[in-house]
């Protein structure tokens, strides 16, 4: 079973949902959490662990400059802006290149071949006797985000159970995160801007056609917005986190409330049988 | 010799668009000819990765002089790689009037 933790919005509390419900899973059974947040990863502050690190590589064209002619297709057809053709050679800017591939084929004299250019890594570590954590990590200014949520998830394998922490918002990465999920937590906030975003992120697991329900973390005891919110579409309130000064100060530190905070361990292990339950998921 | 020169609109008397990879338009100069062609810019609502192929269409053109008012890194990488000489262009003015500072050389170096 793969979960995903999502919520549109970001600093709703994706990564301590995550953290917290890995750890409490991981006392009686293998779990694996997969930091799919890789332009911002931050899911081994709480495990701190000996990590082992692999090179993410992306493929990029090399131009042969005795076959090149300046024709100008590869320009022509990189939507990215990563070629620019000269009157005597090529221009290839590699932190815009998407590897589509598409200059190798549309290159009418075979002068477009691929080398792979590492772009990130992905981080493996065993922090708890039942937990492994797969971390990905973009280099900075880079573009490729889902080539290295794919290369965590490929590095995570078909473990029985992966909790997968998503990055905020919709976009490319987030997709690559979701897709092939079986379950989708959405963590959100009763704040204006958080229901805003928690509507986007709804769209892309129902897009999907992902079972989800719904984590309300900071409430102040006044979650009417988000209820209705959640009623209207048909969302399962799966949990609610209260705002509270101890909680802050536990994250702060880096730590977990499911093993600080006393009655926690058993909140987060309700989320999990409440999600599969709820959701009608098959275990 | 034939000068780009980037511009809200498709003719000489445009104003001078001083973002490069944005503008509406690249009016070409030909002052060999004295003709004026206008080029809308393909990229001017894209997403990312403009500079580039802003400077594409500038070199496909033909031009070898370049009048803006300021220019992004990967644009600036391109045009120093093409040999394009660009120049910056300040404040508001039309197309004719950019050209005529340009060619007076009253127009200091962008790059």
């Amino acid at each position: 079973m793969k979960i995903v933790v999502a919520s549109g919005k970001g600093g709703t509390g994706k990564t301590m949902v995550a953290a917290n419900l890995g750890y409490v899973l991981s006392r009686d059974r293998k779990v694996t959490l997969v930091d799919c947040d890789v332009e911002e990863p931050n899911l081994h502050l709480f495990f701190p662990a000996e990590t082992v690190d692999e090179a993410v590589t992306a493929e990029n064209p090399v131009f042969d400059p005795a076959l090149c002619t300046q024709c100008g297709a590869c320009g022509k057809f990189c939507r990215y802006g990563a070629i620019t053709v000269l009157r005597d050679r090529v221009l290839f800017f590699a932190e815009l290149c998407h590897s589509c591939g598409g200059c190798r084929i549309v290159c009418p004299e075979g002068a477009v071949t691929e080398t792979g250019r590492a772009i990130g890594k992905v981080g493996t570590s065993h922090p708890l006797p039942g937990l492994t954590l797969v971390s990905g990590f973009l280099n900075e200014g880079e573009v490729q985000a889902p080539c290295v949520v794919r290369a965590a998830r490929a590095a995570a394998g078909d473990y029985p159970l992966v909790i997968l922490d998503a990055a905020p918002g919709v976009a490319c990465a987030v997709m690559e995160t979701i897709t092939g999920c079986d379950l989708c937590i959405l963590v959100t906030e009763s704040t204006p801007s958080g229901l805003h975003d928690l509507a986007l992120a709804v769209e892309a697991v129902r897009m999907l056609s992902l079972p989800a329900g719904v984590v309300i973390n900071r409430s102040d005891g006044r979650d009417e917005a988000a209820t209705a919110f959640c009623r209207e579409h048909d969302l399962p309130v799966l949990m609610t986190i209260p705002f509270g000064r101890e909680i802050a100060a536990i994250q702060n530190r880096g730590g977990l409330v499911a093993r600080d905070l006393p009655g926690f361990t058993e909140k987060f292990a309700a989320l999990y049988t409440d999600a599969v339950r709820l959701c009608g998921v098959k275990e | 010799m034939i000068i780009c020169i980037t511009a809200d609109g498709p003719d000489s008397g445009a104003q001078v668009q001083p973002r490069f990879g944005r503008a509406a338009y690249f009016v070409f100069a030909d002052t060999e000819k004295g003709t004026f062609e206008a080029v809308k810019n393909p990229v001017a609502d894209a997403q990312g990765g403009v500079g580039p192929r802003a400077v594409q269409t500038v070199i496909d053109h033909g031009a070898t002089a370049l009048v803006t008012g300021q220019v992004g890194g990967n644009a600036a990488s391109a045009i120093q790689a093409s040999g394009i000489r660009a120049c910056a262009f300040k404040g508001q003015g039309t197309v004719s009037a950019a050209l005529s500072a340009f060619l007076a050389g009253e127009l200091p170096s962008l790059l």
